[in-house]
């Protein structure tokens, strides 16, 4: 069994507007491991967002743990939660999330300048398959590439774990299939441990563990026996 | 409630600061205008109703000696409403406890009967009578700066001889609102004094009895001033009449005026700029901000609201604010326009202040503000209105950015990419950066503006007084003297150098272009008082000719090499062609000079000099006043240092406070611009900085995008804001230029950099403020939204 990555205890989540009070997550106990490629499934609400942009850093949790390897998240100060994201966390969302006045390299770029043991941008979008894309700004490219930038800008860092919010989500299926592919290849090559959120429950079977959500709990987690390749996912 | 205007309310609730930051930059645009025209206005008026209630003099003349039986004859001319035949006199003062010598103009009233012109205005006690004791009544300036009250006495040497007067009225007159004393160029109340005797008794001291020396007349209002200046003439020419003068050119009357010309100079040149910098900023801010309300503008149309009732909503957000901005404005400009009239009219000396609350300022400032902030407003309604509703709800397309050569310097390593996003957001939106810079640029503009008649008038100050009239002192004659003067001023104690001059009126003339002054006549080598040319370089005076000042070669539209016809007031109005042979830079008054025994040729008596500039050893100054106070001959001493001393006060005096004024005005609008600016930068970005936070940028990292753009922007505003600050100042110094006056335009290299700093700090503050929303940016709720 590999090492544990990410272990959150009795994680729960409380937003408060005025007086209703909505408990995001409810008491989640979970633990990642490396170089595990994991899918969290769930509809809107369910709570699956909340935990990846806690365990990422983004947010905090009501009460609960969350232990990154020997970090306490949970415990963390604003500063050291930015060093936490810097160094160790890349980040794919829906929306892809580039700089619209960079190019794809320099979208790269942007992260390497400040990462510790960076590849190079160009290595970051070979991996991606976009080595011929350098040069365009995320306006001048579709929005499956535009997701793939936001990959290589993700993984340049040699980040420890990857966090996918709906990577696929504002894609068609061929596209989709394409970013995909590129996240298996990291996973496999890089050894990331890779968490995506979805809600197409096709997309599940190319991870090795399914992690559902339903009303801020784990509903039901389970281990793909045999893992299908992204080509084959139906949409 | 409607909806709507629910809406209208939150959000001015939401967008309060930047509201208030547009508001107060109108607020600035319409308080100038008020303060400075409000002031302008008011003393005009205060001025009118003063002339006009105490029955200011529209004609003046002086004469050597008159009889008083002319008085009907003068009466009698066509126009005249009323004559003063009355007695002026140059006196020493000598006033207990104050070294040199003051100079002061003893005036005769009236005995038994009311003054028919020029009446006094009483602030205590009363109007002097014939009696044993020399009554006087003083002005009040006068009064003021040596503590008089009434039953107060202090000496005068009149006719030769010293006298005590007795002060029984302090009063103040119309024609001594702006009482200037001899070689000053503004007045000072401690050494130059005007009082009033009975004409009896003055009469008698000067051994005038029967006859006077001075004319003032009134007039009807539409009388011809020319045609009685003339008949006013042919009567006195036998007695020593030495050219009448209309009211223009009375002392009091041209000062006050060339002050109110440079009072209505500032307010037509400066408020309109802050006003019109304020519109252009509320303009382009409002723009901006109504860019970023797209979204809810779609869904009002989705919603099914008509364009009217959409333009109507954001108009009324715009007009709230311009109220905002009015209300703010005219308060203060009322309350600030208040004091500062204030200050006015007790430096001018009036009796009382007439305030003009002119509503048409209002109306107009208001207007301006309104209309530019609509204007502003409505290109930008306009443009999301026409949009589908489906478009306008989606946020715009995203923007395509070009490389430039950014791309290539960006290989060299020498640029961040946050640095390179900073370069590209500038020149993406070419007109929007422009407007920023020269918006910020304005504000550097009007800083030099309201900063560099500092600048000009130390160096006219140098000019003058340094390198133009470098004596220690002047002393005028009672009359024109002979030779042995100068000797016998050079015997006097203390006297190191000794530099007679002479001086006649006359009217200079080109054709129908004509102008009253003094014909100044120098000695070759004149060293103390010297003649500058136009790059201020010490010029002797030829031999024959005239050397103009080039205001008078302006007025009168001559240059070297042409002919000038010369009336000479003193002398039966006799006229001759002198040849112009230089000009000569000058910044005070309207000057000609001469070569002294040109001068003496063109007046036909021989060498006579009207007065002396000399060199004082400074040890002596004690024994050499006390020689002056009993030396009947000399009619007035002008002491240049306290002269240069006295001008520099007076400016710091006047000038500080309007500057205040202005520099407050400019800190708010740089404020203004910058802060909305970076806050705009903020809003359209949010998105992309709160990516940057989400990957692990530190706040101060993402913060510098944002500094780095408002920097460049800041950076690029200073040179273009010197320029235009140049072109400012080079305005209102055309406005300022009068007979009196002229400022030369001199912006001191510190001016610059001082209006730079103040700038860069403002845009330092506002930019730490937004920087501390970069700090609170919701990171989550951004990632979820599309772009």
């Amino acid at each position: 069994m590999s090492k544990p990555v990410f272990q959150t205890h009795d994680l729960t989540k409380i937003y408060r507007t005025g007086d209703v009070e909505v408990r995001a997550l409810n008491g989640v106990d979970i633990t990642l491991y490396e170089g595990e490629m994991t899918v969290l499934l769930g509809p809107s609400g369910s709570g699956k967002s909340t935990f990846l942009n806690i365990v990422g850093g983004l947010d905090r949790a009501t009460s609960g743990t969350v232990r990154f390897k020997d970090m306490e998240l949970t415990s963390c100060s604003e500063r050291q939660l930015t060093q936490y994201r810097r160094n160790h966390v890349g980040f794919v969302f829906q929306f892809y999330n580039l700089i619209p006045s960079l190019t794809a390299w320099e979208n790269v770029a942007m992260v390497t300048e400040i990462a510790r043991a960076p590849m190079a941008p160009d290595e970051a979008l070979a991996m991606v398959g976009l080595e011929n894309r350098q040069t365009h700004f995320p306006a001048q490219m579709s929005g499956g590439e535009q997701q793939r930038v936001a990959i290589a800008r993700a993984i340049a860092k040699r980040p420890e774990v990857l966090l996918c919010d709906e990577p696929t989500g504002a894609l068609d299926s061929k596209t989709g299939i394409l970013v995909l592919e590129a996240l298996d290849k990291i996973n496999r090559e890089l050894g990331t441990t890779t968490a995506i959120i979805t809600h197409n429950a096709g997309i599940q079977a190319i991870a090795h563990r399914v992690v559902s959500f339903m009303d801020g709990s784990i509903s039901q987690t389970h281990a793909n026996a045999t893992r299908i390749q992204p080509a084959e996912v139906v949409w | 409630m409607a909806m709507l205007d629910l809406k209208l309310l939150r959000d001015l609730g939401r967008l309060w600061a930047q509201g208030l930051a547009i508001a107060l930059v109108m607020a600035c645009g319409v308080s100038t205008i008020i303060i400075s025209v409000g002031a302008y206005r008011s003393l005009e008026e205060t001025q009118s109703a003063f002339y006009e209630r105490y029955r200011f003099g529209t004609v003046f003349a002086s004469a050597v000696r008159a009889p008083r039986h002319l008085k009907s004859r003068i009466e009698h001319i066509a126009g005249v409403t009323a004559a003063d035949l009355r007695i002026v006199q140059p006196v020493l003062i000598d006033v207990a406890g104050m070294r040199e010598p003051a100079s002061g103009l003893a005036v005769s009233v009236p005995d038994f009967e009311e003054a028919s012109v020029n009446q006094l205005y009483l602030r205590y006690g009363r109007l002097p009578e014939e009696s044993r004791k020399n009554e006087v009544a003083v002005v009040e300036t006068f009064a003021n700066a040596h503590g008089f009250r009434l039953g107060d006495s202090f000496d005068a040497i009149m006719n030769g001889r010293k006298q005590k007067l007795l002060i029984v009225g302090i009063v103040l007159s119309p024609e001594f609102i702006y009482a200037i004393g001899p070689g000053d160029m503004v007045p000072d109340p401690r050494r130059f004094g005007v009082f009033f005797m009975s004409l009896k008794k003055l009469s008698g001291l000067f051994d005038l009895e029967g006859a006077f020396n001075s004319l003032s007349l009134t007039t009807l209002r539409n009388a011809d001033t020319r045609i009685i200046v003339d008949e006013v003439d042919d009567i006195l020419k036998p007695y020593g009449g030495s050219g009448a003068y209309d009211r223009k050119d009375q002392v009091s009357h041209a000062f006050l005026d060339s002050e109110l010309d440079q009072l209505r100079a500032m307010s037509s040149v400066i408020p309109p700029i802050f006003l019109l910098v304020a519109a252009f900023l509320v303009n382009m801010i409002l723009s901006r901000l109504i860019t970023l309300e797209r979204e809810q503008i779609g869904l009002l149309k989705a919603l099914g609201y008509g364009n009217v009732a959409i333009g109507g909503h954001f108009a009324k957000l715009v007009v709230v604010i311009a109220l905002v901005g009015l209300l703010i404005g005219s308060l203060s400009g009322f309350w600030l326009g208040r004091g500062l009239t204030r200050l006015y009219a007790t430096f001018y000396s009036f009796p009382f202040l007439i305030f003009r609350h002119s509503i048409d300022l209002y109306l107009l400032a208001g207007g301006v503000t309104v209309a530019a902030a609509l204007a502003g407003a409505a290109k930008a309604i306009w443009t999301v209105v026409i949009l589908p509703p489906a478009v306008a709800m989606r946020p715009p397309a995203p923007t395509t950015y070009r490389s430039f050569f950014v791309g290539q310097l960006q290989r060299l390593g020498i640029f961040s990419q946050l640095s390179i996003m900073a370069f590209r957001h500038l020149i993406r939106w070419p007109v929007r950066t422009l407007l920023t810079t020269l918006g910020t640029s304005l504000s550097v503009a009007l800083l030099i503006t309201s900063l560099f008649s500092y600048d000009s008038i130390d160096y006219m100050i140098d000019a003058i007084f340094f390198r133009a009239d470098r004596q220690d002192a002047s002393m005028t004659f009672v009359s024109d003297q002979g030779l042995d003067a100068i000797s016998a001023v050079a015997s006097m104690p203390g006297i190191l150098r000794v530099e007679p001059f002479r001086q006649t009126a006359v009217t200079l003339r080109n054709a129908h272009r004509e102008k009253r002054m003094a014909i100044v006549g120098l000695a070759e080598d004149t060293d103390l008082s010297r003649v500058l040319d136009l790059d201020l370089n010490p010029v002797s005076p030829t031999s024959s000719g005239v050397i103009l000042s080039e205001r008078v070669a302006e007025i009168l539209h001559l240059k070297p090499g042409m002919q000038v016809e010369v009336e000479l007031l003193e002398r039966d109005k006799r006229t001759a062609l002198l040849t112009v042979t230089g000009l000569a830079q000058s910044y005070v008054g309207l000057t000609a000079y001469m070569r002294d025994d040109a001068l003496d040729q063109l007046l036909r008596d021989g060498r006579r000099i009207s007065g002396v500039r000399v060199s004082i050893d400074s040890n002596e100054m004690d024994d050499l006043y006390e020689t002056i106070k009993q030396t009947p001959m000399v009619a007035s001493i002008a002491l240049q240092g306290i002269s240069r001393v006295r001008l520099r006060e007076t400016v710091e005096e006047n000038i500080t406070t309007m500057t205040a004024v202005y520099v407050i005005l400019a800190i708010i609008i740089t404020f203004g611009v910058i802060y909305n600016s970076a806050r705009i930068q903020l809003s359209e970005r949010a998105r992309e900085l709160a990516s940057l936070r989400v990957f692990g940028f530190t706040r101060s990292e993402v913060s510098s995008v944002l500094m780095i753009e408002l920097g460049l922007i800041v950076l690029f505003a200073q040179p273009l804001g010197w320029v235009i600050g140049y072109l400012l100042s080079w305005s209102v110094v055309q406005g300022f230029e009068n007979d009196i006056f002229r400022i030369p335009l001199i912006i001191k290299i510190a001016t610059y950099a001082l209006a730079s700093l103040i700038v860069t700090g403002a845009a330092l503050v506002s930019a730490l403020i937004v920087r501390g929303r970069v700090d609170r940016l919701d990171l989550i709720r951004v990632l979820k939204t599309r772009e």
